[in-house]
């Protein structure tokens, strides 16, 4: 990690977070924003980070977490090094998203936003990811797998 | 006024309201929770739901939330409605699914808003069956308990903490149904306004933990109209009693004072009352004696030989300083005053006489549309006054809303315009503030060098005003910044008052707000004690000269009313003064270092167990009752001081406030502050007690098994007692705010003229002084202060939770003291070598050392002061503006 | 001609990534642009899309041309915003991920004549935050744009100037109710905000702004530059323009087709779709998505148009269709729509944050056989409870209209799971 300031930021953190500040007409907008900013680098957003940030944009720690607990996508614990998503909305609901459920847990013997005993993988359930004619659909890390069947699953756990 | 037509019936309302505020003015039932009147509308629980017709064809009609449904002439509306209802019960059955149904264990039990509600709607019967979901509660501090569970999410809380009253560390986390409402972490709310919770939630959730911990219910206390004895704002307050200790204080709404909200001293700050340092027994060189043999060692005191002098208490009522005054004599008479302190008092009194200048209550504060601090960090020295002015602020959003067509109670829609536009405050202060949030911009600096920007910004305005000689550059352009902006408002205003001890502020501020153009200008000015403007009014001389006459030996005793004399000037002077007195008599209600050298003592009653007069900074008289009889010994101090009188003259207090009225012309109103002890309604007092107090046959049963007959009050228009009504009497003996359906303190709708206007029947208390004449501007301008090396000036600053004599006594304020240490700048600790944590000592400039103490750096505090915490009794030795050296203590030294 | 009746998908290929700036300009890209801001004033553009009759595909159907014109612009020095919902989160729905992958610079062009329209100086995209493709390629077709003077100071050299931000939401589906959207973007809880204000009065901190779906303004460069009655020729029914179709389920080719205002369902689902798998028959679908209420094969000939739908009793919404197949369980279809409301319920009004839960918790009970028949009125009251109005914002009636026609079309499926119990 780069040099910490703000007590647990890296400069590289606070370059980001920075930069997006031109984009807004306040620091409190840059808030979702700069969570993503560390989670990009962390995975997750640790308490100490989140007081970090709150202090790089003025924000009192408390009104960050209001923040960060109502939006998915940050991670308020730590998470695997791949995070997997698994749609369990309708239409992939339909076409078998339970069992791809089953199959991950097995697989890494987790339950729903447990981490595996690795630190490999993190399964989480997603709202549906606009890919409904592929159902079902999952995504790993970044990247978006269509049509997953059992042997899909293997594959993307690398096994 | 507008016509609408609700359920057939044709009422007038106000234009420009929404329907629930326009119904709850008219007197109707109509349930809501997320609405308040001070927070405006949020539309989130729903409850509200009337149904709004089209026209006077329209028979279906549709549902709409009345609170944000702005009313208009000849709407047709339905609170009745069987849709309207069955939609208001189906929607308190859902709030209540995961509420625990603990009304049993819980404190907010018989005046629960949500009961109320529930009851309201006729919601009886729960269909869920399935889990509830359950929350941690956290550790908020000494004042606030938390129990999540019972939180029906309507968001009221964080309304008021963080929008209203600018807090930061509440918040509400999460989602859907699992919103919680919180901190970051445990740990004490920060606001100075965190009591209001338990009156702003409309359920139990956050509940006042000094009541929690020996709760009873609001049909159980005993009540009666009080004002609050810690500042000198004079905030109307609802203490309640219950087996003789006092429980807690509530908010008592005034529409021009404090309306729906108190500040943490005012609220916690009771402890005093039921402190084991309460002086319950009298005593005559250090013996217990009886009241008899007290009163006639005092009468022959007062006889025998040279005349007895009397010393007054800004924080006794009006009445009792009265009291002393005549049985001393006028010329006996001193203020319990230091010359500073009286100084100052005595030129806000002559300006407020005769300065031209209207004097603002609170709700006229919230009109300010631009505001200028000067000297005053008003969070610690006027709290109550701190949460006006935050409103003031927002007066330039509401501008804006107007032209928008933005309603003013759209309350998120409003806000959203403040980064757009903010009125403006400008504090100058001598260190950070907790307003500089709202602040377009500060100032730092000694009190010469505030008083000198205010001079400055007098003369920008208007060019015969005086100039500071040789100002710098940074505030001459600060001046003429605020001066250009407070010359474009409409209703500018000024706040100054004692806490930089400086007479040069004062008449700064006056100058100020005599050079603006406006009309409709305002100066308001804070004062220390709940009684200190009504003191100072009565006249006089201060303590420098009863030194002076004991000193002269033309008296050799002393009746000290009410006053730690070792609060006001330093221990040697006091200590001299009480060596030389032959006869020291106290009266007080709190041991301390002056009552500890009394020779006769006489415990007298607090706020809670007497009545009296006190007015407020405005220069408003407000009358306070006693809430519970005082336990014999204790008596009213104007009581102590009526039984020596030989004479008689007061046989009631009534009495005494009317021979006080008439020896004052200023005072000559005080009559009217509230009804005398005469008033009856239908020919009974007015009860103290709810018709609903349980027990009162067996209460004392472990003493005594036949019940005991109550207590007689003479001295006001209420009884210890549950007979009698409470129906149309006026706001200020009205003891309990309850009607029929409400049992909580939302019950407050009722007695309203408006929702959040004025009480019907007026609101309380009586304006003293009303401005006239003009003042010429005052010239007389302090040279800038110059740090001289190696010494330090005491500046004491106030603080909300450490300052105040009374509410330093009470346990719950104790756990939020202000870090014992000394405040310096950090260009001056540096020179000391001094860290915050650091010890250093202080000293007199003749070396004497005064105080170990470490040191906090504070960025914002000007080089060659040394800040400390205003009324800390560790700094009362500390004289203002007296110098001092420091030195900083190596480890060996501390030992 | 292709290029002309498929004006949103024309630059779509099997046989390439995604559409370059290059790609993009070849089918006549930026000339709508061109034209709007060299030949015509923002309320002339204002009034070519009025009159072209483009109604927002975010799912209202309001007017955009309309919804410009509300817009203050008396003051020309006072900020105003442009927003692209990019929020696509209704399941159900896949429409606006392909729009902004496959021809990102569609969706640019659109929101600079928008933004040229109602003078905006800045403009958003508020981009769902799972959407990480769509992400890169919205970046580089930014810079693309901005090199090329589409974006930035003085488009075009003209006196317009407009600046496009790319903001990544962190999730939840409340978050593409406009007002919701907002405060996202200034950085706090998607809480909605009450109407009025509307957005265009006060919107994004306090200022006019207009929010308009992806869809929306991609349609706009075409009915710039092909004119207003191309744009109303390529419609079949009332409503004008051509439409993102599609299906998913059991049918044999799940897809999405920009197809002409109009077109009916039976034709989507049959035709395009391929019909249904072997072996599964059509019990139902909602055609708009996962906030739709449920239609009947008896519906199939509705054609796919505001009103038409409506008059079906259900809504176009966004006009991606779910297939429900006679194997599928429409009670537990149902149940899985209901939790996904209740865990995207922003928990700000009561009936939405108390009452989903309990929708959910009551249709758990029926299927695990703890049913009561009373409850099916339970559940009948909270669809009234939780309707149009009664709700601060259109999430609960939305997640109530599949669930008042389930209750009503598949009534006999709730019935069985209760009587299951009696007879245990
Ligand atoms: C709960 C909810 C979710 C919504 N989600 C989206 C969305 O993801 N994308 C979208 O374009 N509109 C969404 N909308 C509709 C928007 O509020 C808004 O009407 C739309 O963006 C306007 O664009 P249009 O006029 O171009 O259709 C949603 C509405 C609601 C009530
Ligand atoms: S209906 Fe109410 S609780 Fe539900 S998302 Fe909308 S505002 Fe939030
Ligand atoms: S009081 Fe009207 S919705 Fe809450």
């Amino acid at each position: 990690m780069n040099g910490q300031i703000f007590e647990g930021l890296s400069l590289t953190e606070i370059r980001e977070i920075n930069a997006e500040m031109s984009h807004y007409e306040d620091k409190t907008a840059v808030s979702i924003e700069a969570l993503r900013i560390v989670q990009k680098h962390r995975r997750w957003v640790s308490d100490q980070c989140l007081v970090a940030v709150a202090e790089l944009l003025e924000m009192s720690p408390a009104q960050l977490e209001a923040v960060a607990t109502f939006y998915n996508l940050i991670y308020r614990q730590p998470v695997g090094k791949t995070v997997i998503h698994y749609c369990n909305s309708v239409s992939c609901w339909m076409l078998g998203s339970d069992q791809v459920r089953e199959r991950l847990c097995r697989h890494l013997n987790v339950e729903l936003g447990e981490m595996s005993a690795d630190g490999e993988y993190t399964i989480l359930p997603i709202v549906c990811l606009g890919a409904c004619d592929h159902a079902p659909v999952a995504m790993v890390g970044d990247e978006l797998r269509l049509d997953i069947t059992e042997d899909a699953v293997n594959e993307i756990l690398g096994r | 006024m507008i016509r609408i037509e609700i359920d057939g019936q044709l009422y007038d309302v106000q234009d420009g309201n929404n329907l629930l505020s326009a119904c709850l003015s008219l007197g109707l039932d109509l349930p809501y929770f997320c609405w308040y009147p001070a927070l405006g509308s949020a539309g989130a629980c729903r409850q509200c739901a009337v149904i709004q017709y089209k026209d006077a064809e329209d028979q279906r009609g549709r549902l709409v939330m009345a609170c944000m449904t702005p009313v208009a002439d000849n709407m047709r509306i339905s609170i009745a409605a069987e849709q309207a209802r069955q939609f208001r019960s189906d929607n308190i059955e859902l709030l209540m699914t995961n509420h625990p149904h603990d009304c049993p264990v819980c404190e907010e039990g018989g005046e629960c808003h949500l009961q109320d509600m529930t009851v309201m709607t006729g919601h009886t019967f729960r269909r869920y069956r399935g889990l509830k979901r359950t929350h941690n509660n956290q550790n908020l501090g000494p004042f606030i308990n938390h129990e999540m569970n019972r939180c029906i999410a309507c968001y009221r809380c964080v309304r008021f903490y963080d929008d209203y009253a600018g807090g930061h560390d509440l918040q509400v986390f999460g989602m859907h149904n699992n919103v919680y409402f919180g901190r970051f972490e445990d740990g004490a709310l920060e606001s100075e306004f965190s009591g209001n919770l338990v009156e702003v939630c409309p359920t139990g959730v956050f509940t006042d933990k000094t009541f929690s911990a020996h709760y009873a219910r609001k049909w159980d206390l005993q009540t009666a109209p009080s004002i609050c004895a810690h500042c000198g704002l004079g905030c109307n307050t609802a203490p309640g009693e219950r087996y003789g200790e006092l429980r807690r204080v509530i908010n008592r709404y005034h529409g021009e004072v404090n309306g729906y909200f108190l500040c943490d001293r005012g609220r916690f700050g009771y402890g005093f009352v039921n402190s084991p340092k309460r002086i319950n027994k009298l005593r005559l060189n250090g013996q217990d004696i009886t009241a008899d043999a007290a009163e006639s060692h005092f009468r022959q005191l007062l006889k025998a030989g040279k005349p007895a002098i009397g010393i007054g208490s800004p924080r006794a009522s009006l009445e009792a300083n009265f009291a002393l005054r005549t049985l001393v004599g006028e010329e006996n008479f001193f203020l319990g005053l230091d010359d500073t302190e009286h100084t100052l008092l005595n030129a806000i009194i002559e300006l407020m006489r005769n300065g031209g200048i209207h004097s603002p209550s609170l709700r006229e504060v919230e009109q300010a549309d631009a505001v200028l601090i000067l000297g005053e960090d008003v969070t610690h020295s006027a709290p109550r006054l701190a949460l006006s002015l935050r409103q003031a602020a927002r007066n330039a959003s509401f501008e804006m809303a107007y032209t928008l067509h933005i309603s003013p109670w759209q309350d998120a829609a409003v806000r959203n315009l403040e980064s757009q536009a903010q009125s403006p405050v400008f504090i100058a202060g001598i260190c950070a503030t907790r307003l500089d949030d709202v602040a377009a911009s500060t100032y730092r600096g000694s009190p010469e060098d505030i008083a000198r920007l205010g001079f400055a910004i007098a003369h920008c305005l208007d060019e015969s005003a005086p100039a500071p000689a040789a100002l710098g550059d940074a505030e001459q352009s600060l001046a003429s910044t605020i001066a250009d902006s407070l010359k474009q408002a409409k209703r500018p205003l000024i706040v100054s008052g004692t806490s930089c001890a400086s007479l040069d502020v004062i008449q700064a501020a006056y100058n100020v707000v005599k050079a603006l153009p406006s009309t409709d200008k305002q100066l308001t000015f804070t004062v220390p004690e709940c009684n200190s403007l009504g003191l100072a009014i009565m006249g006089g001389t201060g303590l420098q000269q009863a030194f002076e006459r004991i000193g002269s030996g033309l008296s050799d005793s002393v009746i000290i009313l009410e006053n730690d004399l070792y609060r006001r000037v330093p221990g040697q002077e006091v200590d001299m003064f009480l060596e030389i007195v032959r006869h020291v008599v106290v009266i007080d209600s709190l041991e301390n270092k002056t009552t500890e050298q009394a020779d006769l003592l006489l415990p007298a009653a607090t706020f809670a167990e007497s009545e009296g007069t006190w007015v407020n900074n405005e220069g408003r008289a407000q009358r306070y009752f006693p809430v519970y009889p005082a336990t014999e010994p204790v008596r009213g101090s104007w009581q102590w001081l009526a039984s020596v009188m030989d004479d008689a003259r007061w046989r009631h207090h009534d009495d005494l406030t009317a021979a006080c009225a008439s020896a004052f012309p200023d005072l000559a109103a005080i009559i009217q502050a509230a009804p005398g002890a005469d008033y009856t309604v239908k020919g009974s007092k007015i009860p103290r007690q709810p018709h609903r107090y349980s027990g009162r046959t067996a209460m004392h049963a472990d003493i005594k098994v036949s019940e005991p007959g109550q207590p007689h009050d003479l001295e006001t228009p209420f009884a210890f007692s549950m007979e009698g009504d409470t129906v149309q009497v006026p706001p200020a003996v009205l003891p309990v705010i309850w009607a029929p359906g409400w049992n909580s303190n939302q019950a407050i709708n009722k007695f309203q003229q408006q929702t959040g206007g004025q009480l019907r029947g007026g609101d309380a208390g009586v304006r003293l002084i009303e401005a006239s004449g003009t003042l010429p501007w005052f010239g007389d301008i302090p040279p800038s202060f110059k740090p001289e090396q190696g010494r330090w000036r005491i500046m004491p600053l106030p603080h909300i939770f450490g300052s105040e004599e009374l509410s330093l006594q009470s346990p719950a304020l104790a756990e939020r003291l202000p870090a014992f240490c000394v405040l310096l700048n950090p260009l001056d600790a540096e020179i000391l070598g001094a860290e915050t944590g650091d010890q250093v000592e202080i000293s007199s400039l003749l070396g004497i050392s005064i105080l170990k103490i470490p040191v906090q750096i504070e960025l914002t505090l000007p080089r060659g002061l040394l800040g400390i915490t205003a009324g800390l009794p560790a700094f009362q030795s500390m004289k203002t503006w007296s110098q001092v050296t420091l030195k900083k203590l190596n480890q060996e030294d501390r030992l | 001609m292709e290029i002309m009746d498929k004006p949103l998908t024309k630059n779509i290929r099997p046989d390439r990534v995604f559409a370059t700036l290059a790609d993009y300009e070849s089918t006549g890209g930026y000339q709508g642009l061109r034209k709007a801001i060299t030949e015509l004033q923002p309320k002339d553009v204002q009034q070519w899309v009025k009159d072209a009759g483009l109604r927002g595909r975010g799912g209202a159907g309001f007017g955009t041309g309309l919804k410009w014109s509300l817009v203050p612009v008396d003051d020309l020095s006072q900020t105003r915003y442009l927003v692209a919902n990019a929020d696509e989160m209704e399941p159900g729905t896949f429409k606006d991920r392909m729009l902004l992958e496959q021809d990102p610079h569609q969706l640019i062009e659109g929101m600079i004549i928008a933004a040229y329209a109602i003078q905006a100086q800045r403009a958003y995209i508020f981009l769902r935050g799972e959407y990480h493709l769509a992400k890169q390629r919205l970046e580089q077709a930014l810079l693309e744009a901005r090199s090329k003077g589409y974006l930035g100071e003085h488009i075009l050299n003209s006196a317009f100037s407009l600046e496009i931000v790319l903001h990544t939401s962190a999730g939840r589906y409340i978050c593409g109710e406009e007002t919701a959207l907002l405060n996202a973007l200034e950085g706090k809880r998607a809480t909605p905000r009450a109407k009025p204000p509307f957005p265009l009065v006060s919107g994004l901190w306090g200022k006019p702004t207009v929010v308009n779906n992806v869809e929306t303004l991609c349609n706009v460069p075409h009915i710039l530059h092909y004119g207003i009655e191309w744009y109303q020729g390529l419609a079949r029914g009332v409503d004008k323009g051509t439409k993102l179709f599609g299906a998913s389920g059991r049918v044999k080719h799940p897809g999405l087709w920009e197809l002409p205002m109009g077109t009916p369902i039976r034709e989507i689902i049959e035709q395009h779709a391929g019909g249904m798998r072997d072996g599964y028959k059509l019990r139902g679908f909602l055609p708009g998505g996962a906030s739709t209420d449920f239609l009947l094969p008896e519906h199939l000939d509705t054609l796919m148009d505001y009103e038409a739908v409506a008059k079906a009793g259900s809504r176009m919404g966004t006009g991606v269709i779910i297939v429900l197949d006679d194997k599928t369980c429409p009670v537990k279809m149902v149940l899985n729509l209901e939790q996904f409301f209740a865990q995207e319920s922003c928990g700000w009004c009561t009936p939405c944050r108390d009452g989903l839960p309990w929708t959910v918790s009551l249709l758990k009970d029926i299927i695990a056989g703890k049913g009561r028949i009373e409850d099916l009125d339970t559940l009948a009251g909270l669809t009234r409870m939780l309707g149009p109005g009664n709700t601060f914002c259109a999430l609960a009636p939305g997640a109530m209209e599949p669930l008042q026609s389930a209750l009503k079309y598949f009534r006999e499926d709730f019935e069985r799971y209760i009587a299951m119990e009696q007879v245990q």
